[in-house]
C-alpha cells in the first residue's frame, strides 16, 4: 500500500457513486445514439487508429504461420491441385461457350423487349483480417476500407456464393455482416421454380431460414436459392443457399425451411467485394402498406 | 510465495504510468489474438482482469473514468455497440474501487471469491445490453466469466511480482 494515498484523499473530486452514475448514463446515451443513428462513425474510425496497431500485432503470428506453411507446400500436392484445376477448366470451358451464346441471345431478346440491361458489376479483391471475436456476432473485418472506395451496403461474395454485406467502413478496414447474422435478410428466388422469398440468418448457427412460406409452397430439398435482385441491393442471379430441410406441419400456417449457405461463410480467407449497384428509381412514397414485406431488407438504411 | 502470506507487508516499487498503460495494451493484444470456436467461448476477458487489478490496487490512479475509456477502445476493437464494453467496465471499476481496501487485505483465495462476484456483475451487464438490443441471451458467454475469475490469481501474482523490489540475497 502506498503511504502517499492518505494525502490524496482530500482532493479526489466527486464520489464513486457519482462517477458511476455519470459514466453509466454516458454509456447508455452512446449506445442509444449508436443503435438509432449513425453519427458516431467518424469518432469510431478515429479511435480505431489507436487500436488497429494492437490488432495488427495480434494477428501477426497467425499470418506468419500461414505464410510459412504456404512456403512448405509439397510438390505432389501442387501437382494434384494443378490436375484438378485443369480438369475443372476443361469442364468450365464447355459451359462457357454455351453461356456466351446464351448471353448474346439474351441480350438480343432484351433489346427486343426494350428492357433495362443487366449492368455488369465490377469487383474488388479483399482478405479477411479479423474473424468475429464476439461469440454473439457473425461479422468479419476485411482489409479494404474507405481508401479503396468501399461503401456500406456493398455485397461480399466468394467463388461459390454470397457471403455477406458491408455494414461499416473504416479508413483501412471494413466490417462485413455475414448472411448468417441473426435477422439479416437476403431477397432470394428459388432457381427451379422462380418463387420469390427472403432468406433470414439464424444467428448462432451457420444456417438460413425462409420465413412466412405457406405449407403448400412449391419447394423441395436441394433447391438452390439465388438472389432475386429485388430492391437493388444485391445483384440478381448469385447463388445464396441450398434448401436442407423442410418441415411441413399442418398445425402451423407456415412451413419451416432450413437452408445452408453455398458460399464459404465461415471458411475462406479471400473474398470479392462487388461494387455498388446502380440505384433503382425511388420507391413511390404514397404506398402505405408494402404488399408482403418482401422488399424489407434489414441494413437497407445504411445506403 | 511471498504474496500468499500477508504477515509482513511487502515493499512494492511505485507504479509508473508506462507500466499501467503497457499492461492494458498487452491485455488488449491478448483479447485480440485470433481465438476461434471453443477457445473463443473459453477466452477470459484479459482487459477486464487487468483493469480490475489496477482498480483494486491503485484506485486513485486507475478508476471509473479510465475504465470507461478503455471500454470504448474495447468497443472499437470488437466492433460492438459503442458504449457496451464501456458500460460493463464502468460497473467493473466501481466494484473494484469500492471493494479495493477489502480485497487488498485478503489472500488470493478470498480475493478470488470477491472478484468472481464483480466479474459476474460485469458479464451480466454486457449480456443484459446484448439481450435488450438483439433479443436473445447467449448463456455460453458466461463461460468466459468463469475463466476470467480463474485468471485472477495467476495474473495478480504476476503483476505483484513485477512490482516488487529486487532483493539481493548475499
Amino acid at each position: 500500500m502506498d503511504s502517499t494515498q492518505t494525502f490524496q484523499v482530500l482532493n479526489r473530486g466527486p464520489g464513486h457513486a457519482a462517477r458511476l452514475v455519470f459514466f453509466v448514463v454516458l454509456s447508455f446515451l452512446l449506445m442509444f445514439v449508436d443503435t438509432r443513428y449513425r453519427y458516431l462513425e467518424s469518432s469510431r474510425s478515429a479511435l480505431s487508429m489507436l487500436v488497429s496497431p494492437i490488432q495488427r500485432l495480434a494477428t501477426l503470428p497467425n499470418s506468419l504461420w500461414q505464410q510459412a506453411s504456404d512456403f512448405f507446400v509439397t510438390q505432389s500436392s501442387l501437382l494434384d491441385e494443378n490436375n484438378a484445376l485443369r480438369l475443372q477448366r476443361e469442364k468450365d470451358a464447355a459451359q462457357l461457350i454455351q453461356s456466351q451464346s446464351l448471353l448474346q441471345e439474351n441480350q438480343q431478346l432484351r433489346l427486343l423487349l426494350a428492357l433495362q440491361q443487366h449492368t455488369p458489376f465490377a469487383s474488388q479483391f479483399a482478405e479477411i483480417v479479423y474473424a468475429e471475436r464476439d461469440i454473439f456476432k457473425r461479422k468479419v473485418l476485411i482489409n479494404k476500407g474507405s481508401y479503396s472506395d468501399i461503401q456500406p451496403g456493398q455485397v461480399v461474395m466468394d467463388d461459390k456464393g454470397i457471403v455477406g454485406q458491408i455494414t461499416r467502413v473504416y479508413p483501412w478496414l471494413s466490417e462485413v455482416t455475414l448472411i448468417t447474422e441473426k435477422d439479416h435478410a437476403v431477397p432470394v428466388q428459388v432457381l427451379r421454380s422462380g418463387l420469390r422469398s427472403v432468406a433470414f440468418g439464424a444467428g448462432d448457427t451457420s444456417q438460413l431460414s425462409l420465413r412466412y412460406m405457406p405449407v403448400s409452397t412449391d419447394i423441395q430439398n436441394g433447391d438452390v436459392l439465388i438472389t432475386s435482385g429485388i430492391d437493388g441491393l444485391y445483384p440478381p442471379g448469385i447463388p445464396v443457399a441450398k434448401v436442407e430441410k423442410i418441415e411441413r406441419d399442418a398445425a402451423y400456417p407456415f412451413a419451416q425451411i432450413i437452408c445452408l449457405p453455398l458460399g464459404g461463410v465461415d471458411k475462406h480467407k479471400q473474398l470479392l467485394v462487388l461494387s455498388a449497384m446502380p440505384r433503382l428509381p425511388e420507391r413511390p412514397a404514397a404506398d402505405p402498406a408494402p404488399a408482403t414485406g418482401k422488399t424489407k431488407v434489414k441494413k437497407a438504411e445504411v445506403h | 510465495m511471498p504474496y500468499l502470506d500477508k504477515a509482513q507487508p511487502e515493499i512494492l516499487r511505485p507504479v509508473s504510468n508506462l507500466f499501467i498503460i503497457t499492461s492494458i495494451v498487452v491485455a488488449l493484444f491478448l483479447n485480440g489474438l485470433p481465438w476461434e470456436g471453443l477457445w473463443l467461448m473459453l477466452r477470459p476477458d484479459f482487459v477486464a482482469v487487468v483493469m480490475l487489478y489496477w482498480c483494486t490496487h491503485k484506485p486513485l490512479r486507475v478508476g471509473i473514468g479510465m475504465s470507461w475509456m478503455v471500454g470504448m477502445l474495447a468497443d472499437v476493437a470488437d466492433a460492438s455497440l459503442f458504449g457496451q464494453h464501456a458500460l460493463s467496465y464502468t460497473v467493473l471499476a466501481f466494484g473494484g474501487v469500492v471493494l479495493s481496501r477489502r480485497i487488498r487485505m485478503f489472500d488470493l483465495r478470498e480475493q478470488t471469491t470477491q472478484v468472481s462476484l464483480i466479474l459476474l456483475l460485469t458479464y451480466a451487464t454486457y449480456a443484459l445490453v446484448h439481450w435488450q438490443v438483439n433479443g436473445h441471451v447467449a448463456w455460453i458467454y458466461f463461460l468466459g466469466c468463469l475463466t476470467s475469475t480463474l485468471l485472477w490469481a495467476p495474473m495478480s501474482t504476476l503483476m505483484q511480482s513485477m512490482r516488487q523490489t529486487r532483493v539481493d540475497r548475499e
